[in-house]
């Protein structure tokens, strides 16, 4: 059974966080701009560290232009331009079978693991080309963690699910280090309370609210700067979607969060800004509030109406 | 991620892409070892056998005799070689000569003879097979540098061999031996024709034994068995039998068929029985994975119009599974015949000169000729030994090309 | 009609009832003239020197550890080159190679199943065996020219198929999900097979593992032709070694009379082979269903 500290009804800001507290203890958003000043040297981002952009929008983080995605001769996206701004919740909804997944998997390259996916068009992180030769996808995907439809624990304890990416990237020197950062994590993925007496258990013997919210934790460990999910609510009933809202509402004050949903209400309630896609194009962006209640485009419009499914 | 993290990071990086990359080259490595593996076998065969193929002869004029009954054949081979090198006088040295020629001479010039009777009297040319160890040195698997007791030949025989070469009475022609003799104790005269006709006979039998009871068993099991705990005891049993040691099914063969029954020792009856045990679990299993393919829409549709359920089966099911049970067949085929082990415990292991014309004759098969001659000192006989797998493989390749030509041509995506 | 059909499966049945009798009545005839105990744990194997003259048809020794040691060697030989190869290339095919090679490779490796041991036995006598003396006589090693390392090296490269076959199947099972969250965290191709990939396979794999020691254990002509009829008791791979098998044929070829203690003997090996072999495929053929219900 999935039991949240909270309920559904009650409004996100009340709720006291150990996660919202650790996120206020480390500034992230400080340290997130501090990295810039040095990372010249990094091989995704060799920008210069130009004062941080503030508009409407916020800073960007990720950019792509004019993506064209074929899966062999089929075309799946179709020139898509797109921005997603710095600590927020960017939606992407449409009827399924649109490309948002797609999509969403070419800001991590995980496209790449499919053989008859093509990419053309620019992806940028920060203003660096991630398909660019010298980029490495290994620490790429370190830098920006993802989160999937159906949760996809590993066959392992709850434990090592959460230190699997701490481990492989070499993140902790001791075994305090990652006993700490695989605590932090759970605490920040709001499961540590569930299972802080049993995290030899496997993963896979939590539900499906608490699984997904063991993956969210385990994307957290690498300590990423931007959270893709696909879905991340689709396969779990509404007490457990609802947690997971509440996870991500205040995830984003720490990361930048691309979420797919077909869930127009979930979309409005966690998201600021919104994509709109249709059949493989990108019919209308916005601020999730313009999106919804003033939405430009007649396809838009029909979508949120419930014309479209 | 922060800056230090990003720097961990890093500094790691290098020594897991490299990993990544050693790691994938094992794979490589692997697949390639496992190819060169295969490549070496099938190359050193090759190369071992295919000398095999052809033969030298001499062509030595014979003086035929007129009765062909006590005619004394050896002798007149030996006169004719006598004849071309007379200067050949000590004994020792007209042993050496008479070596260069096959003991089989003798029978060829008594065959020719029975073709030609018209000839009897007359001075002829008639074509002889020569002796293995010549053979070895014109198809070079020994090389007349070789110490004479390596080539098995004398200086005095090499240079015989040069001066028949030179007066153009040496050729090198289609091993007919090889391909219509039995087993013999002389390499140049020995061939895997009785070999042939015991493969042949026993996969008869094995075809006509496992083909029919292992559609029956697969048609049971698939459209008819309840799914009872003796049906699920059934299959249990049937797919163990696939992994029982080839042996034990030759233990089997000796101990009910051989003993008990009495049947004939040796013979391709017996062998193409004990072959068809073990091929029925292949064909029952992927006869029924292929009944298993057609859909049960076809069933349905049969009953619909009012057939029975057995007319259904065999009318409507069994005509669209047959492909896939065909192929399953061939394939279980295809592992009899390259089967040896169980064919020595039901004594199909012997010296067979003479092709067998019966399914009760005593015989050997090709496998088992390839375990006999590998064993055979003479030298020659490796060639043969590689020559014989090359035929053994042919008929493989050939047993699951129609098998995949049958897949493909048939092939049906419900 | 349905009563007709009915044969095929009762032959088959019959065929391993057939099997169990035989074995297990002629087995229990070699068992009133040598003791269980000497042939379970005699370590002497010589059947042909009559040293039990008081018995009627009894002669020699019959003491079956050198054949089980030798039978394990070869199939430990065997394996030790199987698993690494057959695995390796498994990872290969199913996780780094495209749709092409794969389509090419794998019938190609399969092919190693398929050709007759025979053939292998040949080119272990032709080809490894000396390759193994002279290099062997290179390092200062004396190797005999019928060798359990020569067997095993062969036997390893035709059960390479086995565990690639498995293991490949059970690779391809592990569902997707699984592999893309582990790239998503940042690791590498290699790093989420070994480390998630592999044990998640792992019980489909250890069940290829064991159908190609079944396959090892119960191979006949590959030791006969080239593993030697030498009953010692060594743990030396240079050495010659004498197999289950090996005796089994030893024993039955030849002009015999049936009821000797060595024609039966050759029976008792048998059961030894077939309980062995059963066990190992019952275990491994339990372990893949398992395994297969689990993603299904
Ligand atoms: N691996 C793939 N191979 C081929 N086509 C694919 C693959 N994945 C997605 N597609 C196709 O691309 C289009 C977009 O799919 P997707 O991005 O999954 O849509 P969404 O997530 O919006 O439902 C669909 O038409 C789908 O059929
Ligand atoms: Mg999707």
């Amino acid at each position: 059974m999935d039991c949240m500290t909270m309920t559904p009804t009650k409004p996100l800001s009340e709720l006291p966080l150990a996660a919202l507290q650790f996120a206020q203890q480390k500034p992230f958003v400080l340290q997130s701009t501090e990295r810039e000043a040095d990372m010249t040297t990094d091989s995704v981002s060799s920008r210069s560290p130009a004062p941080v952009e503030v508009t409407s929008v916020g800073r960007i983080r990720m950019q792509t232009s004019d993506l064209n995605v074929h899966y062999g001769d089929t075309q799946a996206l179709h020139d898509i331009s797109l921005e997603i701004p710095e600590n927020q919740v960017t939606a992407l909804i449409g009827p399924s079978g649109c490309g948002k997944s797609t999509y969403l998997r070419c800001l991590n390259r995980m496209n790449d693991v499919i053989d008859s996916c093509r990419v053309e068009g620019s992806v940028k992180l920060d203003d660096a080309d991630i398909y660019g030769p010298e980029v490495d996808v290994v620490e790429l995907r370190a830098r920006i963690g993802m989160v999937f439809q159906k949760p996809n624990p590993f066959p392992k304890s709850i434990y090592d699910n959460v230190a699997y990416g701490p481990r492989i990237h070499g993140l902790a020197d001791s075994r305090e280090e990652l006993d700490s950062i695989v605590m932090e994590s759970l605490e920040q993925a709001r499961l540590f309370d569930e299972v802080k007496d049993r995290l030899q258990a496997p993963g896979t013997s939590l539900s499906g609210g608490q699984q997904q919210r063991l993956c969210i934790a385990r994307a957290i460990a690498v300590k990423p700067e931007i959270i893709l999910m696909d879905e991340p609510c689709s396969a779990l009933d509404p007490i457990a979607t609802s947690g997971i809202e509440a996870l991500i509402d205040d995830l984003k004050d720490a990361y930048t969060i691309v979420m797919v949903t077909h869930s127009m209400q979930q979309a409005a309630r966690v998201s600021q800004r919104t994509a709109y896609f249709h059949m493989g194009q990108l019919v209308e962006t916005g601020s999730t509030d313009k999106v919804f209640s003033d939405p430009r485009d007649p396809r838009t419009r029909d979508y949120i109406s419930g014309r479209i499914g | 991620m922060t800056d230090r993290l990003s720097t961990k990071l890093a500094a790691r990086l290098r020594k897991r892409h490299r990993g990544e990359k050693l790691f994938r080259l094992g794979g490589l490595g692997a697949i390639l070892l496992a190819v060169s593996f295969l490549a070496t076998l099938l190359v050193s065969i090759g190369v071992s056998g295919y000398t095999a193929f052809q033969q030298t002869t001499i062509l030595l004029q014979i003086n035929l005799p007129v009765d062909p009954v006590n005619a004394g054949y050896p002798g007149l081979v030996k006169k004719s070689l006598r004849e071309a090198f007379p200067s050949v006088s000590s004994r020792r040295n007209k042993k050496e000569l008479y070596r260069l020629v096959s003991s089989g001479a003798a029978w060829e010039i008594r065959n020719y003879l029975t073709d030609h009777p018209d000839q009897a009297g007359k001075t002829v040319t008639v074509t002889v097979t020569a002796s293995d160890d010549v053979d070895m040195l014109i198809n070079g698997k020994v090389s007349r540098l070789d110490p004479p007791q390596v080539r098995r030949l004398s200086d005095q025989q090499v240079a015989w061999i040069d001066q028949i070469r030179a007066s153009g009475n040496l050729k090198i022609g289609f091993n007919t031996n090889f391909f219509f003799n039995g087993d013999s104790r002389e390499p140049e005269l020995a061939g895997i024709a009785a070999a042939m006709a015991g493969s042949f006979f026993s996969l008869i039998i094995c075809l006509g034994l496992a083909f029919p009871l292992g559609i029956m068993a697969a048609i049971y099991l698939e459209e008819f068995a309840s799914k009872t705990r003796l049906t699920s005891l059934i299959e249990v049993n049937i797919n163990n039998l696939a992994a029982v040691p080839s042996i034990v099914f030759g233990l089997l063969g000796l101990a009910i068929f051989l003993n008990f029954f009495e049947l004939p020792r040796s013979a391709p009856l017996v062998g193409g029985m004990v072959l068809a045990l073990m091929t029925l679990p292949t064909i029952i299993i992927t006869g029924r994975a292929s009944l298993k393919a057609v859909p049960p829409s076809i069933r349905e549709a049969a009953l619909a119009i009012g057939a029975s359920k057995v007319q259904s089966v065999f009318h409507h099911v069994l005509p669209l599974a047959l492909p896939g049970v065909l192929t399953g067949t061939i394939i279980g085929m295809a592992r009899a015949v390259g089967e040896t082990a169980p064919l020595l415990m039901i004594g199909m292991v012997a010296f067979i000169v003479d092709v067998p014309k019966s399914i009760l004759e005593p015989a050997t098969a090709l496998p088992v000729q390839v375990f006999l001659w590998a064993d055979a000192p003479e030298r020659a006989f490796e060639e043969r030994t590689a020559a014989t797998i090359i035929v053994l493989l042919v008929f493989l390749m050939a047993m699951n090309l129609i098998a995949v030509i049958l897949r493909r041509k048939f092939e049906v995506r419900w | 009609m349905v009563a007709a059909l009915f044969t095929g499966s009762l032959v088959a049945i019959l065929v391993t009832v057939g099997i169990v009798l035989s074995l297990v009545f002629e087995t229990f005839r070699f068992l009133q003239i040598v003791p269980l105990t000497e042939f379970l744990f005699n370590p002497q194997w010589s059947p042909q020197t009559a040293i039990r003259t008081d018995q009627v048809g009894a002669s020699g020794v019959f003491g079956a550890i050198p054949l089980i040691t030798g039978t394990l060697l070869i199939s430990a030989i065997a394996l030790a080159v199987a698993a690494p190869i057959g695995l390796f290339s498994a990872i290969y095919l199913a996780e780094y190679a495209n749709s092409k090679t794969r389509a090419v490779v794998k019938p190609t490796l399969e092919l190693l199943a398929g050709i007759p041991t025979v053939v292998y036995g040949f080119f272990a006598v032709l080809i490894i065996a000396p390759l193994l003396r002279d290099g062997g006589a290179w390092a200062g090693l004396s190797v005999s020219s019928e060798s359990a390392l020569a067997a095993g090296l062969v036997m390893g490269i035709m059960t390479i198929p086995f565990v690639s076959s498995t293991a490949d199947d059970a690779l391809i099972a592990v569902p997707l999900s699984l592999k893309e969250g582990a790239l998503a965290l940042g690791s590498t191709r290699s790093e989420a097979i070994r480390q998630i990939i592999i044990p998640a396979a792992l019980p489909g794999i250890t069940g290829g593992l064991l159908l190609a020691a079944s396959r090892a254990i119960g191979e006949t002509m590959i030791v006969v032709m080239a593993a030697g009829l030498a009953a010692n008791l060594t743990l030396n791979p240079l050495e010659a070694v004498t197999t289950v098998t090996v005796q089994i044929v030893t024993l039955l070829t030849g002009d015999q009379e049936f009821d000797s203690a060595k024609t039966l003997a050759a029976f008792a090996l048998g059961l030894l082979l077939f309980i062995v072999t059963l066990i190992l495929n019952v275990i491994a053929q339990h372990i893949v269903k398992k395994y297969r219900e689990q993603y299904d």
